[in-house]
């Protein structure tokens, strides 16, 4: 039947085939991110999140342990520190050893390191050492060791619970969480209500200049929201709503109208005229057909506007600027967290990785929990 | 107060209210205004059915005049004027105008978005009619098109996050950590690229993140446009034995041309709007600027709202052309 995919063989492999990589470059980049969420920063700046599912070779810090403490005196001035940089961890296959920063790979297992002026340390298969020098030497900090060593494929949840759990963490996400969703709710529902009573008043009731009215709703579907920033921003700041939640509910649900409205609308339209003009025979009044019929029967499209003010809202950024987030950021929201997070950690992949992937996750649970309403939306809001 | 109990107070004024005053409205309405008994019951009923509409409107025509059509205006007279110290305005005609088209920053953002205009509709509808077309028949096409689709639930944010890995860049003697600049090694490149620091084609690398958000939403309407062109017409260059590639350009494109129009035209909009991916990722810097961004910046960082007000005013220009013909599309559909 199909043209492209016919009944060759060939064809439907190469269909198959060309569909998988186009796949795979779409979920790739997104993989790439909640990988680095479950590693450490030490694992992500040591080898691609490609390669986490196999060992790799990373550089680990280590310092003998305290030899004010530990010291023991063999012969007359040649004191001794003995120790295992594994203690209390598992063992790993050392490649090669130093211990000076600028020369991380100076010695094989067995090497004795030569510190200068006698100062001697051993290092061993098993991460064992054995540090000697004199009074002076062995005192103070403990020698310095870098290591490396072929590690493992190890998987944390530690980032998750230091950017959500941690008390401490003044940049965490549990905070700028918990006000997106502060802004998201009601921000979602009070335009779908005031936007259902307007669809069914331009879809099933005869008044002079309904046309027209629609008509403007479909030209402000695509009015720029860059334009309302300065113009609300000064109406809000002089009727004393200032920048807060009030305010941000307000601009969503002035944005998300037009949307709410075309969709509804075009929903609505397509209601069988059967069961509205029965209700109406039968004394029904227009509030009773809108609660009693009209509402229940619009579910789907309710539904799918319901999911696309969420994302949305969810999603944004530019509005929460300006006009919820003040100079105490207090009520900062996640995008905004992240925008600050890339500023001021942009090497520090792991805890922006697991911060952005806290805040795509709840959209991407509600995205595949309810696809099927979502692209009924987006057909009904853009095919006629 | 905790925002939360400030959250659910809202929610419950807001739809309490709502439903309150819809409600009180009607019964006001009919029982107090118009009662639907008495000597004058039927020309009640008729006056009552005149103002309903009305009352079931107010609310959303107050916020979409407040919110929408209020600020087009506003913005407009800003636009003209200049803000003084003490809350003063003096009027400077098209100066705002004369002085950012004179800005090179300007400039740029106006070369940048033209470019983002013409590359991302184009690129994320054809991507997205290709995709429709490959997994149409195909088995296992509903999960592939579910994959693709999902960039349109993270956010701008999130995907300049996810790019910015995939585009970063590390020493030459250490390991690459950003998937473009390992492949590119592999691939024979001399030493790894600051992608995102390469001006003009920086410009590409950050439309790549939007094309792939878009990609999924072209390809969900033109996969059910695809749907809808009837099979016989299909049948039929088959049995005239036409090609796979004549029946797909000769054959579905025709028949689906209205929807790839309003895919690329709402796509088109989007692209305007384009603000978060250029504040994420370079905030205009590397010749990245776009005009949503540059008027953020006039607004918000240089306080400049006369300047500001004037860029806002070129992408309602530019959106413009879109709107007049969606509105007369609109008026010819219920005619």
């Amino acid at each position: 039947m199909d043209g492209l995919s016919g009944q060759k063989p060939a064809v439907v492999w190469a269909l198959n085939i060309s569909v998988i990589a186009l796949v795979l470059l779409w979920i790739f980049p997104t993989l790439g991110l909640f990988v680095s969420s479950f590693r450490t920063g030490d694992q992500i700046t040591a080898s691609g999140w490609w390669s986490a599912m196999f060992p790799a070779e990373q550089t680990l810090q280590f310092r003998a342990i305290d030899p004010d403490d530990n010291r023991i005196e063999t012969d007359a001035g040649v004191f001794v520190v003995e120790g295992n940089v594994f203690d209390g961890g598992d063992a790993l296959t050392i490649d090669s050893w130093g211990t000076s920063s600028r020369a991380l790979d100076a010695y094989q297992i067995g090497d004795t390191a030569d510190l200068g002026d006698g100062e001697t340390l051993i290092l061993n298969t098993d991460g064992s050492y054995i540090w000697q020098g004199d009074d002076e030497q062995i005192s103070g900090r403990g020698q310095r060791l870098f290591i490396n060593a072929t590690v493992p494929p190890d998987f944390t949840l530690d980032n998750y619970s230091f950017v959500l759990f941690d008390e401490d963490n003044s940049e965490g996400m549990a905070k700028a969480f918990f006000n997106t969703l502060t802004v998201v709710i009601p921000a979602t529902i009070i335009p779908i209500l005031i936007a259902a009573f307007a669809a069914y008043a331009l879809a099933w009731m005869d008044f002079p200049g309904r046309a027209l009215l629609i008509a403007a709703v479909v030209g402000l579907l695509v009015v720029p929201l860059q334009l309302a920033l300065i113009p609300l921003l000064s109406l809000h700041n002089a009727i004393g709503i200032g920048k807060g939640y009030l305010g941000v509910w307000l601009a969503h649900t002035g944005f998300g109208l037009p949307l709410a409205i075309y969709l509804l609308r075009n929903y609505m339209v397509g209601l069988p005229r059967d069961i509205i003009e029965n209700a109406r025979v039968d004394g029904a009044t227009e509030f009773q057909i809108f609660t009693k019929i009209i509402l229940p029967l619009s579910f789907p499209a309710l539904a799918s506007f319901a999911i696309f003010q969420f994302l949305w809202t969810w999603n944004d950024l530019l509005v929460a600027l300006v006009f919820l987030i003040d100079s105490s950021g207090q009520t900062t929201v996640m995008t905004k967290q992240i925008v600050e997070l890339l500023g001021t950690r942009g090497g520090d992949w792991e805890i922006l990785a697991t911060s952005a992937f806290v805040s795509i996750a709840v959209p991407l649970i509600v995205f595949f929990a309810m696809q099927r309403y979502l692209v009924r939306g987006l057909l009904a809001g853009s095919v006629k | 107060m905790h925002p939360a109990v400030l959250g659910i107070i809202t929610i419950i004024v807001g739809v309490g209210g709502c439903v309150g005053y819809f409600y009180g409205a009607n019964l006001f309405l009919d029982k107090v205004l118009f009662p639907a008994k008495g000597p004058n019951a039927g020309r009640n009923i008729n006056r009552a059915n005149i103002i309903r509409p009305w009352l079931f409107l107010l609310p959303a025509m107050l916020a979409l005049g407040l919110y929408l059509a209020y600020p087009v205006f506003a913005t407009l007279r800003l636009s003209f004027l200049e803000r003084l110290p003490g809350n003063q305005y003096a009027f400077v005609g098209f100066e705002n105008y004369t002085r950012m088209f004179a800005e090179p920053k300007f400039m740029e953002a106006m070369r940048n978005n033209i470019l983002w205009l013409i590359v991302v509709p184009a690129a994320s509808t054809a991507l997205g009619l290709l995709v429709a077309q490959l997994t149409d028949r195909l088995r296992w096409g509903s999960i592939a098109k579910s994959i693709i689709f999902m960039p349109m639930a993270i956010s701008f944010v999130g995907a300049a996050v996810i790019f910015k890995l995939v585009y970063e860049a590390r020493p030459e003697d250490v390991a690459q950590i950003g998937i473009l600049n390992h492949l590119y090694l592999l691939f024979g490149g001399a030493e790894p690229q600051q992608w995102l620091t390469i001006p003009f084609w920086n410009n590409f690398f950050l439309m790549i993140v939007l094309i792939w958000i878009q990609t999924g939403f072209a390809m969900v309407i033109l996969s059910a446009a695809l749907r809808g062109i009837p099979e016989e017409t299909v049948e039929a260059a088959i049995v005239d034995g036409a090609n796979p590639f004549q029946i797909f350009f000769k054959i579905k494109i025709p028949q689906i041309m209205g929807t790839i129009v309003v895919v690329w035209t709402t796509i088109t909009i989007a692209t305007l709007k384009v603000f978060d991916i250029v504040f994420a990722m370079t905030n205009g810097q590397w010749e990245t600027q776009v005009l949503a961004n540059y008027m953020y910046d006039k607004l918000f960082r240089a306080n400049d709202w006369g300047m500001g007000s004037a860029a806002a005013m070129i992408i309602m220009l530019l959106v413009t052309p879109i709107l007049v013909w969606n509105v007369h599309n609109a008026r010819k559909e219920m005619r």
